[in-house]
């Protein structure tokens, strides 16, 4: 993917600001875990530093502490060469630290405007306060509206709610935890340029990310952390990808082996024609989408989150019924009407973009959360009874077969790290053996290792003949798995096209709504909507 | 300093000994209200809680007064689980009884063994069906459940008030709201010879059984749970809503008209304007405290008996009013409550100075 190199070449530039933030030796111990052990870090004014690092390595856990939402057990901090122990989240925005969180901490039930006044000091006038919403979201390429509700945004726009939410107080020092999984190739460009722009100002930028050539394209500096503990520092543009990746997990990265697609499968899931109006006032409307997924092929659909990704998975899996039957179609039978578990019983498995709370019961047992889908598929339930052998079993084969680091099948799902989780879902819809396979967002903060596996594990599924639907918001992603690519906008689908005929640039294109054929079906309805 | 900090994962220990906890500090701050009312506290304690249990046919009263309060609370839990909010079971009570009681009216005297079959299965109906109106105006009209299921309590209230003033009322009965007492076919068997302890304690157990065995063990009970706790997965996984709101609603509503059934069939013997006490309303403590599983269910109930029956030994020997066990109640609430923080935090002693600057 065509990124430009940092614009921030000078070698000494880096070097010559003043250390802005100091960490000595700083431990965080919890009670099952030390997330951090002796870390030393060092940010200088005007640098943008990585932070490296695995799933679980401690990279959220010493942000937070940085950022006072945690406290260190031992060690010590300093702020513009004083000593400091930052009290609260509200303190560290007055000593001038951002920080934009990979799990979101927005109030939803209260609008976009007033959630970013809850994080400024003082009482904002809110109007005031949305105009410079509107100013800093169109300067930095990240649309949202700031009279709509959170709990109506999707994952993507809801992360660019925290960035511009940082961005409006001027930070000394932002931390941005994975903020580019949702945003298109151009919106990426966009904030780093932004990004670029903030450092040169003298801003110092902490950046979490998995996207390793995201980093070595923006990042002046790395450092990296294996299991709590600092294990190694380098210079981002020296390094490639798998060198970094090496110094990540300590070993090579696995690659995906993905052989061309079985040509002529039966059609196993077919939207003909599906237009459904949002339940949500503030939802996507589908309109007249079309797609046929082919046995033993994996059909990607690309776009920018809250562009009715939601509202599809949603009509397919059977959680918004239909009033017709013949839009959604599964395994040859008109499922528009059915209920979720009777779709599964055509064969259907599916793989939600929330794992706590949707695809898993936060408070329940591993063994109870394979039971949540498997009841039927894998004969746990005999005359209205559960068999909990049966369960446990179950959910004991998705443990192993997909590397689930867990505390056994009794493990509380909440109690996993979030690609852990990650992966027991995708393990358990795998193993139903499914006949068509939707999958949202598979690697979704998942760690390079874990994401590698789980792609691969789909890709497994489609060779032995399974049709496979995968929504993603991370193109690389989906050129790297699937056979052919369409491309969701404003409620409207483009035509699947062989991923190896396309680019990713074209993609990003088609990504605005602007596919060849759309201007005479979609964009005449849109201006006269503007 | 004292400070909470939460725990990694929920104690499931603590889960069991909260409400052992909540009971403990319940007796000590008893004793500080018998003191504060010039009673020796240790006289106090005993009339209240010793008492009750001090010979068989006082422990035979104590189960009696259990009965009911476990049919409608077993029968609550269910849909508790799956946040079906049931506050009317006192009305589902009162319609089970008023069912039972026309069934005893009408066929009562013709002596036939098949009477009080009958009146069970129209205890259950008559809970149920009053249980299905918030059902219907829930699933329907998205009408709170909390709010119709309450206030049909209070129709259910005059509804009985106007049976025994009006068309039932007993014509012998000196004008008393209560009608005729039922014949010998249409009374509960006792359980034990010379007591009031009836066959009703017998479907209580077995109520608790089956509603261990469904929450635990089937998998609509494991839909509900499922429900309970994320709704989102249980749409997810394509557990209907909808049936869960019926089947929370009209279990909880039968296991009530059960309980109303065996109050008039067995130590009231007629209905009366008096026939719902709050049994309906105290089971919702005693669901909550017995941790809304079958076996709490059982010891709860027995601790809310306790209550009541000791709030009424008060009032006969220390001469304190009968509100007396009502402080209890709102004791043991309180206390459980509290004790509940330390499900999911721990207690630490944190040293300020290793904090300061």
């Amino acid at each position: 993917m065509p990124i430009p190199p940092p614009t921030f070449t000078s070698p000494h530039g880096a070097a010559s600001g003043h250390a802005r933030l100091v960490l000595r030796g700083i431990g965080k111990v919890y009670p099952t875990v030390i997330a951090n052990d002796e870390v030393d870090l060092t940010v200088r004014a005007g640098e943008i530093r990585a932070i490296l690092g695995e799933n679980g390595a401690g990279k959220s856990t010493l942000m937070k502490i940085i950022y006072g939402v945690t406290h260190a057990s031992s060690g010590r901090m300093f702020w513009e060469g004083e000593e400091v122990v930052v009290a609260s989240p509200a303190h560290a925005r007055k000593l001038g630290i951002g920080m934009v969180f990979q799990h979101f901490s927005l109030f939803e039930t209260l609008s976009v405007v007033e959630n970013v006044a809850l994080a400024l000091p003082g009482r904002p006038v809110l109007d005031e306060l949305a105009q410079r919403i509107v100013e800093v979201s169109a300067r930095y390429g990240l649309p949202v509206d700031p009279r709509r509700h959170v709990h109506a945004l999707s994952v993507g726009e809801r992360q660019r709610v925290e960035i511009i939410r940082c961005l409006l107080q001027n930070p000394r020092l932002l931390i941005m935890d994975e903020p580019t999984s949702v945003l298109t190739p151009q919106a990426v460009r966009t904030l780093f340029e932004t990004l670029r722009q903030l450092a040169a100002e003298g801003c110092s930028i902490l950046y979490i990310s998995h996207k390793l050539d995201e980093i070595r394209a923006l990042c002046h500096t790395a450092t990296v952390l294996r299991a709590g503990r600092v294990t190694g520092e380098c210079i981002p543009a020296q390094e490639t990808a798998q060198s970094m990746a090496r110094m990540m997990i300590g070993k090579d990265l696995p690659h995906c082996e993905h052989g061309p697609a079985t040509a002529g499968g039966e059609v196993r899931l077919r939207l003909a024609g599906l237009s459904h109006a949002a339940d949500d006032p503030f939802g996507t409307d589908l309109r007249d989408i079309h797609v046929d997924v082919h046995a033993g092929e994996i059909v990607g659909i690309a776009g920018v989150s809250g562009n009715g990704q939601q509202e599809l998975l949603r009509v397919i899996s059977g959680e918004t019924p239909l009033a017709e039957k013949f839009p959604v179609q599964i395994c040859g039978v008109e499922a528009g009407r059915l209920s979720p578990g009777k779709r599964r019983r055509l064969g259907l498995a599916f793989v939600p973009e929330e794992r706590l709370g949707r695809g898993a019961v936060p408070a329940m047992s591993l063994a109870d959360n394979a039971l949540l889908t498997a009841a039927h598929s894998q004969q746990l339930v005999r005359a209205g009874f559960v068999r909990f052998g049966r369960a446990h079993d179950f959910a004991r084969r998705c443990i192993d077969q997909f590397s689930v680091r867990c505390g056994g099948t009794g493990a509380a799902a909440k109690s996993l790290s979030g690609g852990n989780l990650q992966k027991f879902i995708v393990g358990r819809e795998i193993l139903q053996a499914p006949r068509l396979l939707v999958c949202a967002q598979p690697t979704w903060g998942v760690d390079v290792g874990a994401a590698a596996f789980i792609r691969q594990a789909i890709i497994d599924l489609r060779n032995r003949g399974c049709a496979v639907l995968v929504i993603s918001e991370e193109l690389e992603e989906l050129f790297e798995i699937c056979d052919r690519i369409a491309v969701i906008a404003r409620g409207r689908l483009s035509p699947a096209r062989a991923a190896s005929a396309s680019t990713i640039e074209d993609i990003g294109v088609w990504m605005s709504g602007l596919w060849p054929g759309a201007e005479a079906a979609g964009a005449a309805p849109e201006a006269a909507h503007a | 300093m004292l400070e909470l900090e939460a725990r990694a994962e929920p104690s499931r220990p603590m889960s069991w000994l909260s409400p052992l906890l909540a009971v403990a500090l319940m007796l000590a701050g008893g004793l500080v209200v018998f003191a504060a009312l010039g009673k020796d506290p240790l006289d106090g304690f005993r009339v209240f809680f010793l008492n009750p249990v001090k010979d068989l046919h006082a422990i035979s009263e104590l189960l009696l007064k259990a009965t009911p309060l476990m049919l409608c609370a077993i029968g609550l839990a269910i849909g508790f689980r799956a946040n079906v909010w049931n506050i009317g079971a006192e009305g589902q009570f009162m319609l089970g009884a008023v069912a039972a009681a026309g069934v005893a009216l009408h066929f009562g005297d013709s002596g036939r063994a098949l009477v009080l079959p009958a009146m069970v299965v129209a205890g259950a109906l008559g809970g149920a069906a009053w249980a299905a109106i918030p059902a219907l105006l829930r699933t329907r009209f998205n009408a709170s459940e909390i709010l119709v299921s309450l206030m049909l309590v209070y129709v259910a209230q005059l509804f009985v008030s106007w049976l025994v003033f009006g068309p039932w009322k007993d014509p012998d009965g000196f004008n008393f709201p209560q009608t005729r007492m039922f014949g010998e076919a249409a009374l509960m068997p006792a359980l034990v010879e010379g007591t009031r302890l009836h066959f009703g304690f017998m479907i209580a157990l077995a109520a608790l059984v089956a509603g261990y065995a469904f929450l635990n063990r089937s998998h609509a009970g494991f839909r509900m749970r499922v429900a309970g706790e994320a709704l989102e997965a249980a749409r997810y996984a394509g557990f209907s809503t909808t049936r869960m709101i019926w089947v929370g609603l009209l279990l909880g509503g039968a296991a009530a008209g059960l309980a109303g059934m065996g109050e008039v069939a067995g130590p009231m013997g007629q209905l009366t304007d008096k026939v719902g006490s709050g049994y309906g309303f105290a089971a919702i403590i005693v669901a909550f405290v017995g941790r809304l599983n079958a076996f709490g269910i059982l010891l709860a109930s027995l601790l809310m008996a306790l209550l009541y029956i000791g709030g009424e030994q008060a009032q006969q020997y220390l001469n304190l009013p009968n509100s007396i066990s009502m402080v209890f109640q709102g004791m043991l609430l309180f206390f459980l409550l509290g004790a509940d923080v330390f499900i999911d935090y721990r207690l630490r002693v944190r040293r300020r100075a290793a904090q300061g600057h």
